[in-house]
């Protein structure tokens, strides 16, 4: 097994840095959508037939152009941490891992000019929504192996005896989350109707209240479990009402308005950004899950009863 | 280079050369759309006997308490200075304008050649005008922008190409058109999106868009029964059969109400 190296501070906080600025990036990928202004720039990979000009940044173009000009600069933290990680890390996973960060930003970007190249078929912007924030989970991800307390804090092992165990539930969690991601991308960019996606609404409230009372109730003393936790149920309450708000700003009210109103672009920016941030912190819990839990032993001797059955002792 | 590394350069690349694998079937796309412009021009037109030729007019009425129009906030581009009403609704003296008449059946297999000349959308105020259009199937549009901001251009067909351009201030006209008979054809600016029309696109020269006066006037047609169609963006198609003999005049008024269905192409 590779050893971990010591804990490297620059190399950390360069992957905070970019997991904010991918979280502005999925901002401004929705505000672009939620302007309605998909193809306000017109052509791909140049803007208005240049690859360096800023065209003026009035109307959609300061959405459409913003969105492109923050993808560049993400796209450019991403070669730097694929680079210093295949430098820095001994861990040969997270080496790899650096260089599909960079082939999962690259396939953004061709998907980005495909939705531009092709009018917006819905299951390319659709892709395009979900690639985003999975791109933003494998920052996530590589910010969290790097830390200080994951990489200085002997992990605690505490059996889990109950089942399903804290791992399955938080793994179901990260998928249920995922899925709700999925159905939503699809409903906003009309690849689909609205009620698959409050269908697994429902899915995902239970599944994610279940995981984090779990969590909370039988491992608050950890906090690398605890935290996340709260952070999940947090994020979900406050998810639940941006996404009854953003019903009721874009389906009802809307419905007849001649230009997107104030109210639905900020409340439907919001549940798209809440909703990356609600994934990732899901997908924290389940990897401090298999971190800080482990599967009950098996017993050492079983008897077996006259039925000729095993029983545990 | 590792085995790895060369996959990886292979994926790269077939993806940019979908992309312009991409950019070729546009340009495939474009040509088909020529070459069928170019047949309907080369169609023999039928003739009709100008000494036999019928009208059919009349008023295309609402019912009823009309919509108010909507404020539209343009402050997003400074050089907007338009008018900031919705033209969804337009009634004037319970007269609905922006209502697209046309003749929908009864013409059997005549073939009408479009016109050379072109129709025309200008962009001013930040406001496509006119807000419906009536053009036959292969009749060039011209697009103007008289606005000092850029404007993009995007009709969003199902049975015609769909295409997005860009227009720089009192940039150079536009010329394009639509090779199939489609209404609506709606068109809206990515860049301003208040900005809506509709283009109703018909294989016959039998068309007009309602004023304020809510008037319309179908001449030239030949003795026979047609289904004639009024089209409107937010409350739907209503129809009605007209039969007219030679040098017939007659009338068919239509009347909307606010529970109509959205037009087509929406």
């Amino acid at each position: 097994m590779t050893q971990a190296p010591p804990y490297n501070p620059a190399h950390h906080r360069f992957l905070v840095f970019a997991a904010c600025v991918t979280l502005l990036l999925i901002v401004a990928g929705a505000l672009v959508t939620s302007n309605d202004a998909g193809l306000a720039v017109p052509d791909w990979p140049t803007s208005f037939g240049s690859l360096y000009r800023i065209p003026p940044m009035v109307g959609g173009v300061k959405f459409e152009h913003g969105h492109r000009m923050l993808a560049e600069l993400v796209g450019f933290l991403t070669i730097i941490i694929a680079l210093w990680t295949w430098r820095a890390e001994r861990r040969s996973w997270m080496r790899k891992l650096g260089f599909i960060a960079l082939g999962t930003v690259i396939a953004q970007g061709i998907l980005g000019g495909i939705t531009v190249l092709y009018y917006l078929p819905a299951p390319i912007s659709s892709a395009h929504a979900t690639l985003a924030q999975t791109f933003f989970c494998i920052l996530v991800s590589m910010t969290l192996v790097t830390s200080r307390t994951w990489m200085q804090t002997t992990p605690q092992s505490v059996e889990d005896r109950r089942s399903p165990r804290l791992r399955t539930l938080a793994v179901l969690s990260v998928a249920s989350v995922y899925v709700q991601l999925v159905l939503g991308a699809a409903f906003r960019h009309s690849g689909m109707k609205l009620l698959p996606h409050l269908i697994s609404a429902v899915v995902v409230t239970v599944l994610l209240l279940w995981t984090t009372t779990r969590a909370l109730m039988n491992y608050s003393a950890i906090p690398q479990i605890r935290r996340p936790a709260l952070a999940v149920l947090s994020l979900l309450l406050l998810q639940l009402s941006l996404g009854f708000g953003s019903y009721l700003t874009r389906v009802v009210w809307s419905k007849d308005a001649p230009q997107p109103m104030i109210s639905m672009v900020v409340v439907t920016v919001a549940h798209v950004a809440i909703g990356a941030v609600l994934l990732a912190s899901t997908l924290v819990l389940a990897l401090q899950s298999f971190r800080h839990t482990s599967p009950a032993a098996e017993p050492a001797m079983a008897h077996a009863t006259g039925t000729g059955k095993a029983v545990m002792v | 280079m590792t085995k790895k590394a060369w996959i990886s350069l292979v994926a790269v690349l077939l993806g940019l050369a979908i992309i312009f694998a991409g950019c070729s079937k546009k340009e495939e796309k474009q040509e088909s759309s020529q070459q069928e412009m170019k047949q309907s021009t080369q169609a023999a037109a039928t003739p009709i006997d100008p000494n036999t030729v019928a009208t059919i007019s009349g008023a295309v009425k609402f019912d009823g308490t009309a919509p108010k129009a909507q404020k539209i906030d343009m402050s997003q581009d400074p050089a907007c200075k338009g008018t900031n009403e919705t033209e969804t609704v337009e009634v004037d003296g319970g007269k609905l304008a922006n209502v697209f008449v046309y003749v929908k059946d009864g013409l059997g297999d005549r073939t009408f050649a479009p016109p050379k000349e072109a129709a025309t959308i200008d962009q001013n105020g930040c406001k496509y005008h006119p807000h419906v259009l009536g053009v036959m199937a292969g009749q060039p549009v011209t697009i103007t922008n008289s606005d000092n901001t850029t404007h993009n251009i995007h009709p969003s067909p199902k049975d015609n190409r769909e295409w997005n351009e860009s227009q720089p201030p009192k940039g150079a006209p536009l010329s394009k058109d639509f090779a199939r008979q489609e209404v609506f054809v709606p068109v809206k600016c990515n860049q301003h999106p208040w900005m809506k029309m509709y283009i109703g696109v018909v294989k016959n020269p039998f068309f007009a868009v309602t004023d304020k006066s809510g008037k319309y006037e179908l001449k030239g047609l030949p003795p026979g029964t047609y289904t004639i169609a009024a089209v409107h963006e937010k409350f739907g198609e209503k129809d009605t059969q007209v039969t007219v003999g030679p040098k017939d005049s007659k009338t068919a008024d239509f009347t909307f109400n606010a529970s109509g269905a959205p037009a087509g192409g929406q």
